[in-house]
């Protein structure tokens, strides 16, 4: 059971030219534990997805055969079971238990069955709730464990894993790999995408990547692999264990003060806080889940009116308007002044083509056309996007969509620039290159307040680091009047 | 925000039968009265629909918070009526101006109001007692109703809530970019139109993904499937259907008694 099977296997999506991934000789025994890595664009998901029998016949052209069990993946399909990335797409019902009960029912299990084995399920990943727990009152991390049970209760011999922990914070992160580790039979074949190599690698006891041009590069135990291909999968993206990226330090001690906060909060999603935001600092803004670091990111960005306190922007951010806060400016004033960049960059896109996307901001602050150009053309080439101008954004990969949604940011050239996790999910290559360039944008005398899990990302850059608290929460479910900052 | 949890007490005698039982009712009853245009059958309709709000396990306030749209609903007829209907005759009542308030006018407006809340209140009663998963799986189970639509459905019901998050969201990005309408009401639209864009993307996005994710769990297997949770139809359920048709029947019997029975064709 469980078995896998490539020979020569490609897959063209229907209407695109180039082919997602082509030329894959794989064998996969029952029971292997196999992490499938790859450059962006290597066809990874693609190659799950083929191996789920997800890909039906009229989406596109298949070459060569694919095999779960001896059979075409379709026909395999109850062996199967695979867990995506978004946990807010992956659950089906209102209650814990009656998601894991789902697929069970579509498999016609009896119905007398259902129960014992959706409690024993939830018991294996080490759920902590009863199973009548409301989907919606989970975190991302509990999300993503009963999406885990709801797949395990299934039986499959054959588990794929599609970055699924990419959404999640560390802590929600470690979770999903403990259920993994405890949850797994021995002989349960395991099919990993994940960026985050270090993490992933006592799950595994194989390491198989993909050529971006087609075909296998290597195969073999992890050691063997990064020993011999290391360097070249970091350069690509990979995040290879080991290699610790070197920090980049302020050249100059922090500027002016640009925003000050005063016992800013908004119960209860974020507890009074009091901060400095300085010219040529990066500040990076920590706290667990739940403790309203995104909510701070929206407040410091002028977008959300504060509850409690206020924002004040100094003249050397805001000239004459330093006596309006933020969140009153006119949103071309703002945009010229303080840019952010949000943890999702589709909710940021407005146009149709990627250069659009990049004079949207310019054109609306008043800039002259052929300002405009210059400016799209400069930002276009430093974020590694010159080959995508006439793209519509919501094609873009995941890392070209972070790199187009932190472009536009600056496009208006503001002083301060907020980001939340502006790293998330991102492989190597694109990892570094935002590295690099927020700290070009602070040594050139630029404000940055990143809000962040990525423990790495405040090692290379952060000059100042702020935890926020999770706001306490009284009876009543408003926040108390707290200090809400450590330092 | 959308609410779409049942706010009943879930042990009320007749809060418990079957979704498609009490759904069934719903629409026998309210069927019954749209063949009349008079007030009297709908005011006797209202008048049982407040009777059994007790054996559904519904207070007024909570009946009331959900049915505030039909209030308003109300409020707009009795305004438009009263300002605008061309049958002028009847006692004048009311003579300001250019607005002339006749006993025929009112009587009208009313008649249209009580109808408004006999037809709209058995489904927010219906809807405000009925756990979706329940209604769901009763649609399946009792109705025949596919599962591929009824638990489709209730899927996607559940994603509903995020979209007004992500409308916050969508706006405050723009807001970032420099775009905001201000007063101009042509800008307005226009963002409101884009932004409407945006998150219909999204949410089509997010409904593939969902969509898949189900089939990846045999969703889409086409074959029989179990119920883990049972939904029965019992002769309980049939007395509530059976007592509806003739609760209707009685206040349509009533309206003819008393000669008010104003058919809807004819």
């Amino acid at each position: 059971m469980g078995g896998v099977r490539l020979r020569g296997f490609g897959w063209r999506h229907a209407g695109r030219r180039a082919w997602a991934v082509r030329g894959v000789d794989l064998r996969v025994e029952r029971g292997e534990r196999v992490l499938l890595l790859g450059g962006s664009g290597a066809g990874k998901s693609t190659l799950l997805a083929a191996l789920a029998g997800l890909l039906p016949e009229d989406s596109g052209e298949q070459e060569g055969t694919i095999e779960v069990d001896g059979r075409p993946p379709h026909a395999a399909r109850e062996q199967v079971g695979i867990v995506f990335q978004d946990p807010q797409t992956q659950l089906v019902m209102a209650r814990c238990g009656d998601d894991v009960a789902f697929g069970l029912e579509n498999r016609a299990v009896p119905a007398e069955e259902i129960w014992p084995r959706v409690n024993e399920t939830l018991a294996r990943v080490g759920f902590p709730y009863h199973r009548d727990r409301p989907t919606a009152a989970l975190s991302g991390g509990e999300q993503q464990r009963l999406a885990l049970a709801g797949v395990l209760a299934l039986r499959p011999g054959l588990l794929l894993l599609d970055e699924p922990t990419a959404n999640l914070d560390p802590g929600g992160a470690a979770l999903i790999r403990s259920a993994v580790a405890d949850a797994l039979d021995d002989d349960t074949t395991l099919v990993l995408v994940e960026h985050r190599v270090a993490e992933a690698l006592p799950l595994v006891d194989r390491v198989v990547v993909l050529e971006p041009g087609g075909g296998v590069r290597a195969d073999g135990t992890p050691e063997a692999v990064f020993g011999a291909y290391g360097t070249a999968l970091a350069d690509e993206g990979v995040w290879v264990p080991g290699r610790t990226v070197s920090p980049r330090r302020a050249a100059a001690p922090a500027g002016d003060v640009l925003l000050t906060t005063e016992r800013l909060g908004l119960p209860p999603r974020l507890a009074d806080t009091d901060l400095e935001v300085r010219a040529g600092e990066a500040l990076a803004v920590l706290g667990r889940n739940g403790a309203g670091k995104s909510t701070l990111a929206l407040l410091l960005g002028g977008l959300l009116r504060p509850g409690t306190g206020r924002v004040t922007a100094r003249p050397e951010l805001a000239g004459a308007d330093a006596r309006t806060p933020p969140h009153r400016w006119p949103a071309p004033a703002l945009a010229r002044r303080i840019g952010s960049v949000f943890q999702d960059p589709e909710h940021q896109f407005v146009t149709g083509t990627v250069f659009d996307e990049l004079a949207l901001g310019p054109r609306r602050t008043g800039a002259a056309e052929a300002a405009v150009r210059d400016r799209v053309d400069e930002l276009l080439h430093r974020l590694r996007l010159a080959g995508l101008a006439g793209a519509n954004p919501y094609t873009l990969s995941g890392g070209e969509a972070r790199r187009l949604s932190v472009a536009t940011a600056l496009a208006t050239a503001p002083r301060l620039l907020i980001c939340d996790e502006p790293t998330f999910g991102q492989d190597r290559r694109t990892w570094r290159e935002l590295v690099e360039l927020f700290a070009d944008l602070r040594d050139g005398g630029h404000g940055l307040v990143a809000v962040t899990h990525d423990a790495e990302f405040v090692a290379a850059l952060a000059d100042r680091t702020v935890t926020l608290d999770r706001p306490p929460a009284t009876p009543d479910g408003t926040a108390e009047t707290a200090a809400g900052v450590r330092r | 925000m959308i609410s779409l949890q049942p706010v009943a007490r879930a042990d009320a005698p007749l809060a418990r039968r079957n979704p498609v039982a009490k759904l069934t009712a719903a629409l026998l009853f309210t069927f019954a009265l749209m063949t009349t245009l008079d007030p009297v059958a709908p005011a006797i309709a209202i008048a049982v629909e407040l009777a059994v709000l007790p054996l559904f396990g519904l207070r007024p306030r909570e009946l009331a918070r959900r049915a505030w749209p039909l209030l308003a609903g109300a409020g707009g007829i009795l305004v438009t009526l009263v300002l605008f209907a061309a049958d002028r005759s009847g006692r004048v009542l009311l003579d300001a101006g250019p607005v002339v308030v006749t006993s025929g006018v009112l009587l009208t407006a009313l008649g249209l109001v009580l109808r408004l809340f006999a037809v709209a209140l058995p489904g927010v009663i219906v809807f405000a007692t009925t756990d979706p998963t329940d209604l769901a799986d009763a649609l399946v189970q009792n109705a025949k109703a596919p599962a591929r639509f009824a638990i489709g459905a209730l899927a996607a019901f559940r994603l509903l809530p995020l979209l007004g998050q992500e409308w916050q969201m969508i706006t405050m990005a723009r807001r970032a970019r420099g775009v905001q309408a201000g007063r101009n009401p042509v800008a307005k639209l226009r963002l409101f139109v884009s932004t409407a864009f945006t998150l219909l993307v999204g949410a089509i996005r997010r409904g593939i993904r969902l969509a898949v994710a189900m089939d990846a769990r045999g969703f889409d297997a086409g074959g029989a499937r179990t119920f883990a949770r049972r939904q029965h139809f019992g002769p309980a359920d049939w007395l509530l259907v059976v007592g509806a048709t003739a609760l209707a029947g009685a206040a349509l019997g009533v309206s003819i008694a008393l000669g008010t029975f104003r058919p809807l064709i004819g």
